[in-house]
């Protein structure tokens, strides 16, 4: 039976998904694509799906072009470009019925491989590229541009936006500017020629506004120099190191004299993590601004030190790009699952800050708060960023910095203090918030000296046994983290346009997806409450949004529940008040998930409630 | 940890010419160049074991210190986990310390350092805690040339845990319950030759005229200066069968050649005759002057001196004296290229870029 193709109609709110080969050069294209049709001012939001490999195997770029702003994965695609033959079947099997096939025609394929309910936009590319180039590389990248231009040309992206952008990306290199023009003519040529525009269209909007587009790592990294960070150290792991990388490149720019060309910056990349976190440790024990980055199992090495650093005071910013664990788990696929690990690393009792930043604008902002906190705080600072954060570019709010800002190193009694006699015991809980002062190495010939350790001490940081000395201690290492919820930032509440029953709680990268979630869950009528948390120990507003709500569902991507499992023992609840929500396949939260899941929820919620009542 | 009863020790150390324990009350009153008292240089009085070697290690550093009119303040101390690493508690009181984690103190100084050029780092370790647990950040810290002396008060067994061997414990060597080492020992001295040390020497705690120059000589090398002390643990390996004891030490001891540590204050009066001495000029100043130098050993050449420690070990010499130094080298912050201030003293002013620069990089995202 023949069948009626009907194809997918939309402008600005569809998915494109890209095939690749690692290693085959289609990153900058792809990258390019998205850009364009945020130069035409219409959001969009690209993920990297990507294997644990340098070549060869196969690597995918979503990109979401949504005009209204959603930036969370959708799920599913309506355009699929299969550049990769290895993957080609399970790539065409994805494509949202009606969708577009977009694909190399150079070599003809059976039938069989093709769909009915998908159009199929057959371009020969590697036909023209081997008529244009004689280089396999230059065959190879030019394929690239191709595409880009055969797409642009299928859903209406203005060719002098690319043209623009590609001027951009060789500034410096002109000489590359004129193939790379030739390339995306032939690709649109080819496309004009031979198909009239799809029905995804691009359509210029002002949607953007002033917003940047930028990856977490980077904008954490920046962060990081503007907080004023001098000592960096780490181990390559991914998805963490494209921060170190992006430190560096930063501090290249931003960090040399002027006059001398001298470094206000180390870079160590050491030899592993629990060399990492022990420079951080000792630059921190001698007033320098220093911080780690890594991922799961380079937090596993560093506890032992965490410990040291939490025990003797030490300020220690630590920046935990989460990827699926455990072990090596899924090492280029995102998670929230340190959360809890994080909360208590190391042995004996221990807890430690959490900042949850959203996206890469609150990475910027709480990587240099990091470094505020652990100097004020003297104790590590855990930035809880992940994979779909940190490596992918994301739209969000500019970086902004406020000139009269200053870094706020906490209590640290200078010569001049010591000098004029200032009373000084390591330990002492002088102002009663549980944080004590310290003094740096070499301040003072004859004042102000102590012995660091991680035994247990009196607070005059002399060795001690006793009972006493140490429960006192470790109270007002309690009192401590007590201090630092009025000091970390605030939750983000978000109400319901009508009284909701409900409320959800979430952190970091599920915002996006939540953010649409609850627009959907409105327009269904099914209004609820949303608190968005961003640092741990929680603010004790928390527990009144906990408290003024039927049900509180709390969204990670994670199998544990893990915040969920702090929340119960921060506030001492009982857990059937928190019912979980749960993502943890590696890909992003969808917000499709959340208002599937939180419908469910809901609904059996208020069917119970209706029940008792009939009881009743 | 509680202190080990003093009546386990069984052996003839206090025949031996260890240095005494740091003592609160010091009866020499006589002020420095730097204008402290010799007791400036003492810490709080040792929990060790009478007769451990790890005490006359540290009355060493106390005397190196004050005799190089160091201000004790400007010092660091950084040490692990162990007996060893408990010592910089015993001196320079005035001296911010940090007993870190066990194996870890060359990482703490490696940041620390970074923190702050301008202090002297002394790392104090043992041999368990860099041969053993810590043998990756011994070896990477001295890759680095962070500017520090790097002491090892090695006994060949954890002296804290009680006794068990430890890395640096000879095959063949006999434990203080009979048990014989099978495995072959770590030799940090050769190992800090191979991973470019620029200062390795190796000593005897009981041998404080050879200890304290070198100390010295240590202490104002600029890059990562290596020291591995030997030094008797009285408790637990001090017996017959053990090759760390006092006596045997002493026996197999092949001291190198005498070198005599010349303060850059210090006149430099030249009166030997030519190839009996070499002189060796260091950056601050001060000169190593090495006599009696031995046939086939030359302190500048580090392959030389890496063949020359492989033959007199194979004869089963212990080699003390030093070893290698090259006064030119270059340290960490050097191969970093970081400015001459003190990081810990950079504020907003030379660290934030600031607001203007901020909205160029916004615009570049866009
Ligand atoms: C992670 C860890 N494992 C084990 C220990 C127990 N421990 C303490 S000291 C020590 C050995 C110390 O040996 P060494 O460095 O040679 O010092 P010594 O006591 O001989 O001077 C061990 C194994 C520890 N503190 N930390
Ligand atoms: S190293 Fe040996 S002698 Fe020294 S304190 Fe420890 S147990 Fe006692
Ligand atoms: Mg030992």
């Amino acid at each position: 039976m023949d069948q009626v193709l009907m194809s997918i109609n939309a402008t600005n709110d569809f998915v494109v998904k890209f095939a690749n080969v690692n290693g085959s050069g289609s990153a900058s294209a792809n990258e390019l694509f998205a850009k364009c049709i945020l130069r035409m001012g219409v959001p969009v939001s690209p993920r990297n799906i990507f294997p644990s490999n340098i070549q060869g195997l196969p690597t995918w770029y979503e990109v979401r072009v949504s005009e209204v702003g959603w930036l969370g994965r959708r799920g599913g695609y309506d355009l699929m470009v299969a550049m990769n033959p290895q993957t080609w079947d399970a790539d065409v099997a994805g494509i949202a019925p009606g969708g577009y096939l977009f694909y190399d025609s150079s070599k003809p394929l059976p039938k069989a491989k093709f769909r009915d309910d998908v159009t199929t936009l057959g371009v020969p590319l590697t036909d023209i590229a081997n008529q244009n180039w004689d280089d396999p590389r230059q065959r190879q990248l030019f394929k690239n541009v191709m595409y880009l231009g055969a797409l642009s040309a299928l859903m209406g992206i203005e060719r002098d936006v690319i043209v623009q952008l590609i001027g951009e990306q060789y500034k410096r290199k002109p000489a590359l500017l004129e193939p790379n023009l030739h390339a995306l003519d032939l690709g649109r040529a080819y496309a004009e020629q031979h198909f009239g525009p799809i029905g995804l269209r691009v359509e210029r909007r002002d949607a953007v506004g002033k917003r940047i587009f930028v990856d977490g790592n980077s904008a954490a990294a920046l962060g990081l120099v503007y907080g004023g960070a001098t000592v960096c150290a780490w181990y390559p792991i991914t998805p963490s190191s494209s921060l170190a990388e992006a430190f560096e490149k930063y501090c290249a720019k931003l960090r040399v004299d002027p006059e001398t060309g001298k470094h206000r910056y180390a870079i160590v990349q050491a030899e592993d993590e629990i060399a990492s976190i022990g420079i951080v440790t000792g630059a921190g024990w001698n007033g320098a601004r220093a911080f780690t980055t890594t991922s799961g199992p380079g937090i596993s090495l560093m506890n032992e030190f965490i410990g040291l650093a939490y025990f003797a005071e030490i300020p220690v910013t630590v920046v935990d790009v989460q990827r699926g664990g455990p072990s090596t788990g899924m090492p280029t696929r995102t998670q929230q699952s340190d959360v809890l690990f994080c909360a208590h690393a190391s042995h004996g009792d221990t807890n430690h800050v959490l900042l949850f930043p959203e996206d890469p604008h609150e990475c910027f902002e709480f990587a240099a708060a990091a470094l505020d906190l652990a100097d004020r705080l003297q104790t590590p600072v855990f930035l809880l960023s992940d994979l779909d954060i940190g490596m992918n570019q994301r739209l969000c709010e500019p970086f902004a910095w406020d000139e009269a800002r200053q870094y706020d190193r906490g209590k640290v009694l200078t010569a001049e203090q010591l000098e004029a006699g200032a009373a000084f015991g390591r330990y002492r809980d002088v102002d009663g918030d549980g944080i004590p002062y310290r003094t740096y190495p070499g301040t003072h010939p004859t004042r102000g000296s102590f012995f660091t350790r991680g035994t247990s001490k009196n607070a005059d940081a002399k060795y001690s046994e006793k009972g006493e000395d140490y429960v006192q201690n470790m109270q007002r290492l309690q009192r401590k983290l007590e201090t630092a919820k009025a000091l970390l930032p605030q939750p983000v509440l978000h109400r319901a346009a009508k009284p909701a029953k409900h409320g959800v709680l979430y952190f970091g990268s599920t915002a996006p997806a939540m953010n649409e979630a609850i627009a959907k869950l409105d327009a269904d009528g099914m209004p609820i409450d949303a608190l968005r948390v961003r640092g741990y120990p929680f603010a004790d507003s928390v527990l009144a949004f906990i408290d003024q709500h039927q049900q509180v569902l709390v969204v990670e991507q994670n199998r544990d529940a893990q915040l969920r499992a702090l929340l119960i023992e921060q506030f001492e609840i009982d857990p059937a008040r928190l019912v979980p929500i749960l993502h943890y396949d590696g890909t992003p939260i969808t917000a499709r998930f959340i208002v599937r899941a939180i419908g469910e929820r809901v609904h059996a919620a208020e069917g119970a409630r209706l029940r008792d009542d009939k009881v009743a | 940890m509680p202190p080990k009863a003093p009546d386990c020790v069984t052996t003839r150390w206090h025949e031996m010419t260890y240095l005494p324990k740091p003592r609160l009350h010091h009866p020499s009153l006589q002020r420095n160049a730097a204008g402290f008292i010799r007791r400036d240089y003492e810490g709080a009085v040792s929990t060790l074991c009478a007769g451990c070697g790890h005490d006359s290690i540290s009355a060493a550093i106390i005397q190196a210190c004050w005799e190089l009119d160091i201000e004790p303040h400007r010092v660091a101390k950084i040490s692990g986990i162990g007996c060893s690493s408990k010592t910089p508690t015993y001196f320079l009181s005035a001296s911010h310390g940090f007993n870190a984690v066990h194996g870890r103190m060359p990482s703490v100084l490696t940041g620390a350092n970074l923190a702050n050029r301008e202090l002297l780092y002394l790392g104090v370790s043992g041999d368990g805690d860099s041969a053993s647990i810590g043998i990756g950040q011994f070896v990477h810290s001295i890759r680095r040339g962070v500017d520090m002396v790097y002491i090892v008060e090695n006994n060949g067994v954890y002296g804290l845990t009680k006794g068990q061997f430890s890395a640096t414990a000879d095959q063949g060597s006999k434990s203080k319950k009979g048990a014989i080492n099978t495995d072959a020992p770590v030799d940090m001295v050769g190992m800090a030759l191979q991973l470019g040390a620029s200062f390795v020497a190796s000593s005897f705690s009981g041998d404080k005229a050879q200890l304290v120059p070198l100390l010295k000589a240590a202490m104002t090398h600029k890059g990562a200066a290596f020291l591995d002390v030997i030094s008797p643990c009285v408790t637990f390996n001090n017996h017959e069968g053990s090759t760390k004891s006092y006596d045997y030490v002493r026996e197999h001891n092949h001291a190198l050649c005498r070198m005599d540590f010349i303060s850059s204050h210090a006149e430099i009066t030249v009166d030997y005759a030519p190839g009996e001495v070499r002189e060796v000029h260091q950056h601050d100043g001060s000169v190593l002057r090495l006599r009696k130098l031995p046939e086939g050993h030359d302190s500048g050449d580090r392959v030389g001196a890496m063949n020359y420690l492989h033959a007199c070990q194979a004869r089963g010499e212990i080699v003390t004296g030093l070893l290698y130094v090259d006064p030119d080298a270059a340290d960490l912050h050097a191969h970093l290229d970081t400015t001459p201030v003190a990081f810990n003293t950079l504020g907003e002013g030379e660290l934030c870029p600031g607001a203007a620069t901020l909205e160029a990089i916004n615009a570049d995202l866009r």
